[in-house]
């Protein structure tokens, strides 16, 4: 028996059922991460740091790294301060990469669905086919006052303008059917204008003409992903997403969200199979129990206050991680994780070197990736284009 | 006296009928790997940067998608960005529309891509506004063509103040007292204008280069003088000896109400390249291109745009179309910058020209679209090129292939080398960031000098 399957860990799926994404945003999710030494916080905007947490994810076979964004300044003064452009630090990541998906968060309350289109699908071509979008909205007056505008009236209304914005740019994504591009010497054409569509958007906060200048994504459509927990989100997500971040504390809470998830999913006449519920976890990991309790201290004692987690949150060791994760998706209440490190350079390292390696012996998680791009990757299939559906 | 350096970008192969698509040879337009293989051609020659254009809109013709050229092509930031991953010192420089975009998100991506290239981000400030491609965007914002320009400094001078509110040592990490940020090293703005509204504090570092350098792309006075006032770069069509000496004396001659030396501005023209063992073979290679730049199809589709009516009935190889042009059907292409005012006197000049040389349609539309270009051996091209910049008709120039991805490595492979002999042209970088590359100071050592020189 290796040290690292115990023995009440086994697989009752295949290790094509479970999905890990890590988050790579700041130095990790505890507000203090950046002040516990080897955190390497002076350099946090460093393009070097950013591309060797990446590779250690993609060492893992983890299925994606995503990257939080935002239009206002973290009003934590005690925090990390300041961030880069997600969608731009994903494309930088992009060529030095492979196998590992690159999602990249956009906002879509202050943005042009037409460039967000093109971003991702720009992501996706120089990535091969690993992009994915999280969607984002806000509502907050800083984010707004940044473009002189007024904020939405609530989440409700902020959630509606994401979800027209999410229509519009995977219309836009479809606006080139796959084999638009002829180059018929004999006619002198480049293109198949039958093949390209105009998407005569007329919602009620966006008018797009299409079709996109950039042709259809690798993926056809790069992932979506989005974070739910309110009802609004839920809908949102079983309407548009393909991956799903729910919160949960516990498996019977994580099931019930994914149930809904589902439901909603179904309601917007789509098949549930093709949506993958995560649940955010917070790890503070170390060989003993006691010592993650002290890493834990440490990040407290420096932040002076408690540690407010919203999801399942993990202190222990890495062996404790992994059968929590074959509990969860064995009991068939998550298809899987989105790490959050509490500190990228101690929690990452020992979820790919200690949490993986159990998961994979124990059969849970794949030990290679499966294809090339992310959908391969979370088992989705790669979508018609609604155009094409139209006019074959 | 040294002599005067040249500087060179390569521009890559645009949505246009420059870039010649029908060859076995010709590339993807859209893999990276096309991109890649262009930069990094570019950077082991040495070349001051990679450029990327930008459309907006898929142009049409006759109310659909015009297909005789190449469509589709990359966002233009995320792409450099990428590129930034595999290329270490050329200049990476972007289109960016400052009508369709709003200078928060545009000054964090560019404040973004000059961190992750370390110091060689550019931004190519262009001012299309029509409603044809305003059409793809919120409340279908588009400009008058007065205000274009108005609004485009708006945006420079919001996302100039948004650089400038970080410090460029403001992330402090001191872990001791809690501080990520050393206080007062970040400060709000908070900007009021015709324009633009943006307020608050902003999110991103300040890039290496404190501002990237900025290019700008436009040819009337309104553009000139705002190039004057604004740009580090001009990227102009004046490529032939005569109009680039006139169009440099007109722009570097704006300066001075501005308070710059004439080095603070350079001026290249975009130019293409064709070379032959001999003059005699370079020319021929050049007449082959332009027939492959000007398919039948392509003919008959220039001329519609002059005509303003349908002329497919028309032959390409034939006679110019016995038919008048329709005064109102001057815009049947859109998207395009060009603009015709009154047909009638075009169509009566072309079609003095073709009776005087017995030219067809197609070697009509040849002639008249020809932008000139260097022809010639590699020793030829390269003394012409080191004489237009030593006798001031530009500072250098933007080389625009004809071929994905390969249409330029001759040109690097020989002429640069001869530049470099000559000692006009650099063997090693000297420095990492594009501005280093250009000659450029940093916009605060700049801003530092400048009240010294309008005094003096
Ligand atoms: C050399 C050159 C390159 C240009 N490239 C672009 C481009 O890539 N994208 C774009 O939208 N406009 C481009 N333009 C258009 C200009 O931004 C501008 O809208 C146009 O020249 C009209 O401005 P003007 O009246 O000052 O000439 C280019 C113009 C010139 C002269």
């Amino acid at each position: 028996m290796s040290p690292h399957a115990p023995n009440n860990l086994t697989a009752l799926h295949g290790p094509t059922a479970l999905h890990l994404g890590v988050d790579l945003t700041d130095a990790g999710a505890h507000p203090a991460a950046w002040r516990t030494s080897g955190s390497q916080a002076a350099r946090l905007f460093d393009v070097d740091r950013l591309v060797a947490l990446v590779a250690t994810a993609q060492r893992g076979r983890l299925d994606f790294v995503a990257f939080d964004d935002g239009f206002s300044l973290q009003p934590h003064e005690r925090g990390v301060r300041g961030r880069l452009d997600a969608a731009l630090v994903a494309s930088r990541l992009a060529p030095r990469s492979a196998g590992i998906g690159l999602v990249a968060t956009v906002d879509t309350t202050h943005t042009e669905p037409f460039h967000v289109s093109k971003a991702l699908a720009t992501i996706d071509h120089v990535s091969s086919g690993r992009a994915a979008w999280q969607v984002a909205w806000s509502t907050e007056q800083a984010a707004a006052s940044a473009f002189g505008r007024k904020a939405p009236r609530d989440a409700a209304d902020a959630i509606e303008q994401a979800d027209e914005a999410a229509d519009v740019v995977g219309r836009l994504w479809d606006s080139w059917e796959d084999d638009a591009e002829i180059r018929d010497v004999a006619t002198g054409r480049f293109v198949d204008r039958d093949k390209l569509h105009h998407v005569d958007y007329e919602g009620i906060r966006f008018a797009v003409k299409g079709p996109s200048i950039t042709p259809r994504p690798p993926q056809g459509r790069p992932p979506v992903v989005v974070r739910a927990d309110e009802d609004g989100e839920i809908e949102l997500a079983g309407r548009r997403a393909d991956v799903v971040r729910v919160h949960a504390r516990t498996l019977e809470e994580a099931r019930d969200k994914r149930t809904q998830v589902h439901d909603a999913a179904r309601a917007a006449g789509r098949d549930p199979r093709d949506v993958i519920v995560l649940v955010d976890v917070f790890v503070v990991l170390a060989q003993q129990e006691a010592a993650a309790e002290s890493r834990l201290w440490l990040l407290q004692d420096l932040e002076g206050v408690e540690w407010q987690t919203d999801s399942l949150t993990h202190v222990g060791t890495p062996a404790a991680l992994a059968e929590t994760v074959a509990q969860w998706v064995n009991a068939g209440a998550v298809d899987g994780f989105h790490v959050r490190p509490a500190s990228l350079s101690t929690d990452l390292d020992l979820f790919v070197d200690e949490v993986v390696p159990a998961l994979q012996e124990a059969g849970l998680f794949r030990t290679e990736y499966p294809g090339s791009t992310l959908r391969d990757t979370l088992g989705l299939h790669r979508p018609a284009n609604v155009y094409a559906a139209a006019t074959a | 006296m040294a002599r005067k350096q040249i500087h060179l970008g390569v521009h890559f192969p645009g949505v246009n009928n420059t870039t010649v698509w029908t060859e076995p040879d010709s590339g993807s337009q859209i893999d990276f790997a096309s991109f890649e293989h262009l930069a990094r051609r570019a950077e082991d020659a040495k070349l001051d940067f990679f450029f990327l254009a930008e459309g907006l809109r898929l142009r049409e013709h006759k109310g659909a998608i015009h297909d005789l050229d190449v469509v589709g092509r990359p966002d233009t930031l995320p792409l450099l960005a990428a590129l930034a991953a595999v290329t270490d010192r050329i200049g990476l420089a972007g289109t960016i529309n400052t009508t369709f975009n709003e200078p928060w998100d545009l000054a964090r991506q560019f404040a973004t891509l000059d961190v992750l290239s370390g110091g060689r981000a550019a931004w190519n400030l262009v001012t299309s506004s029509d409603a044809f491609t305003g059409e793809n965007f919120r409340r279908g914002g588009y400009l008058p063509y007065a205000e274009r320009y108005a609004r485009a400094g708006e945006v420079v001078d919001v996302a100039r103040a948004l650089w400038d509110s970080w410090d460029d040592d403001a992330v402090a990490a001191d872990a001791d007292a809690g501080q990520f940020l050393r206080p007062g090293s970040v400060r709000p703005v908070d900007h009021h204008g015709a324009h633009v509204d943006a307020e608050g504090t902003f999110t991103t570092p300040r890039g290496p280069q404190g501002h990237p350098v900025l290019f700008q792309a436009g040819d009337s006075a309104d553009g000139r003088d705002f190039a004057a006032a604004t740009a580090d770069v001009v990227f102009s069509m004046h490529s032939t000896f005569d109009a680039g000496r006139t169009f440099y004396d007109d722009v570097k001659g704006r300066l001075a109400t501005y308070g710059r030396s004439r080095d603070s501005l350079k001026i290249l023209p975009a130019t293409t390249v064709v070379l032959g063992d001999t003059a005699d073979e370079a020319a021929e290679r050049a007449r082959i291109i332009r027939r492959q730049q000007v398919s039948p199809q392509t003919a008959i589709a220039f001329l519609e745009q002059v005509w303003g009516v349908d002329l497919t009935a028309y032959d390409a190889e034939g006679p110019l179309p016995d038919v008048e042009p329709d005064v109102d059907g001057a815009n049947i292409t859109r998207g395009r910058v060009r603009h015709i005012k009154d047909p009638r006197p075009v169509v009566a000049q072309w079609r003095e020209l073709a009776a005087a040389h017995g030219w067809s349609i197609r070697e009509l539309v040849i002639q008249v679209t020809s932008r000139g270009g260097f022809v010639g051996t590699a020793a030829q091209v390269a003394d012409e090129i080191d004489r237009y910049v030593q006798e001031d008709a530009s500072d250098g120039f933007i080389l625009v292939p004809h071929l994905t991805p390969h249409g330029l490595d001759d040109v690097l492979d020989t002429v640069v080398p001869l530049l470099q002999e000559r000692g006009s042209f650099r063997t090693e970088y000297s420095g990492t960031t594009l501005r280093d590359h250009l000659g450029l100071a940093h916009p605060d050592l700049a801003r530092g000098l400048r009240p010294a020189a309008v005094a003096g």
